[in-house]
């Protein structure tokens, strides 16, 4: 039987853990808010951006949500803050900004 | 049950071992005196033997990243080193047992330089003593191949899910031909079973993320469910070595004890130079003296009670390291065996000594030098005098 790991908790003892802490579920990144390590902030300049979609791929993070075919506004409880997608945007659309906030 | 008796050398027992279990992978990169182990199993795979995905890597540090990565894939996987190169593995070597992942290392204990030498000693093994691996050490090719054969089932099952190494002498065990009685493939492979990880990457529909970041609010906890899986491989070595007992009629246990039942003086010693000690206990016998030899075989996780055991009653211990742990008091053993025997209450006599670096010849004159030492320790007439190098040339 496979334990439910929704159940496992700050609390759980260590007879209660998984095997070498082994996450059984997918895509549980998203419970981990990374963003909080932000320390310079991408914004969208909505003006400039032609949605050509070459920011999306290159983000490490996977922060750049696309939805029918345009990009959204960035995840930033997930967004580090590297930067790459401003450097690729042939159009000037993104900007970085000092600090966490947007 | 019927055996095949041949002639081989250490080496060429463990590469028929991994033959007959015949491995999914086998990630490898060559080292002095191992490199014949991945180099005979490479023949094998060659002539069509077995069908182990051999991947030839360009170190050990991605030897071991590949073992972690196909054993947390799901497959039965196994490597081969020594010396430098399992230093070069270190931090994969504690992540694969973090990750609790069955791996089965068979290692060819040579000296970690410097100087830089070829020959056997133990300190690279000793070296990773706190990795989390379970450590077997073997006298001869014999127990080379045995101990190969009974690791998978120790390291697979669920009590345990530990990576092991099986370590056997340099040269001595790896290289020298020996007589030896090899088991049949069936029941090798039968013994050792199919590898059924309940867990693992490649298995659709059943996500699972192997050696997550941990907060500090789990990685303690982490950690001490691993020290009690290395707890429970106690038990599992003995029931699988029991079970190989009846498949093979060699016994096997934590430790072996040579003569030592009503033995004043006993010497604890580890790998192919026990059997030099056994040699010199059988001329002694016939002089008189009442001696004995504890050939430590389970060196992780440490018996350290069953020692205690084992050793009550004598008179007086010679305690063998082949390996010096640069800590101005003694060798590994000479720390962990006294720490054993005062945590549970047994104080005697015992001496730490040092022998065997780098390939130093380690003679039966030796091993009854330092039992005449020890009877003169027991009766009073001289001290003990610790951390004793043996046959090193001093002014």
């Amino acid at each position: 039987m496979r334990t439910d790991v929704t159940k496992i908790n700050e609390k759980t003892p260590w007879q209660g853990l998984t095997e070498g802490l082994q996450m059984f579920a997918g895509g549980t990144a998203k419970y981990f808010a990374t963003g909080e390590w932000r320390t310079n902030t991408p914004v969208l300049v909505q003006d400039k951006c032609r949605q050509c979609l070459l920011c999306v791929p290159v983000c490490p993070d996977v922060s750049i949500p696309v939805k029918d075919g345009k990009r959204l506004d960035f995840d930033y409880d997930h967004c580090k803050g590297c930067g790459i997608c401003a450097s690729v945007c042939p159009f000037g659309a993104i900007e970085m900004k000092e600090g966490i906030e947007p | 049950m019927k055996s095949i008796r041949e002639r081989m050398s250490g080496n060429e027992a463990v590469a028929y071992a991994i033959r007959q279990v015949n491995p999914d992978v086998m990630p490898a990169f060559p080292i002095t005196p191992s490199t014949e182990i991945p180099q005979m199993v490479s023949t094998y795979i060659a002539n069509g033997e077995i069908d182990t995905e051999f991947i030839p890597v360009e170190s050990e540090h991605s030897a071991m990243s590949a073992a972690i990565g196909s054993e947390a894939a799901g497959a039965r996987t196994m490597t081969a080193t020594s010396s430098a190169g399992l230093a070069l593995m270190w931090e994969e070597l504690l992540l694969a047992a973090s990750n609790r992942l069955p791996l089965v290392l068979t290692l060819v204990n040579r000296t970690l330089s410097g100087p830089i030498n070829i020959n056997c000693d133990h300190s690279d093994g000793m070296g990773t003593r706190d990795t989390g691996w379970i450590q077997i050490y073997a006298e001869n090719n014999q127990e080379a191949y045995d101990n190969y054969i009974q690791a998978f089932p120790i390291a697979e099952d669920p009590r345990v899910h530990l990576p092991v190494m099986v370590c056997q002498d340099g040269f001595i065990t790896s290289h020298a031909v020996e007589n030896i009685e090899l088991l049949e493939d069936d029941p090798v492979r039968e013994f050792v079973g199919t590898y059924q990880p309940e867990e693992f990457l490649l298995n659709p529909g059943k996500p699972v993320a192997v050696g997550p970041y941990s907060v500090s609010n789990y990685a303690m906890e982490a950690k001490k469910a691993q020290e009690d899986a290395m707890e429970q491989a106690g038990e599992v070595i003995l029931e699988v070595a029991e079970r190989f007992e009846k498949m093979s009629g060699r016994r096997y246990g934590f430790f072996e004890e040579y003569r030592t039942e009503d033995a004043d003086y006993i010497m604890l010693i580890m790998g192919s130079a026990a059997g030099t000690a056994k040699a010199a206990v059988d001329e002694l016998r016939e002089e008189g003296w009442k001696v004995g030899v504890l050939k430590l075989r389970v060196f992780r996780p440490f018996p350290a009670k069953q020692l205690t055991e084992a050793l009550r009653g004598c008179r007086a211990l010679a305690i063998m390291d082949r390996c010096e742990s640069y800590n101005g008091c003694c060798g590994p053993l000479g720390m962990e065996v006294p720490a054993a025997l005062y945590r549970n209450k047994v104080m005697l006599e015992s001496v730490n000594y040092i022998y065997g670096l780098a390939g130093r010849d380690f003679t039966v004159d030796h091993v009854k030098d330092i039992f005449a030492e020890l009877r003169e320790v027991a009766d009073g007439r001289m001290q003990a005098p610790q951390h004793k190098y043996i046959n090193l040339r001093s002014e």
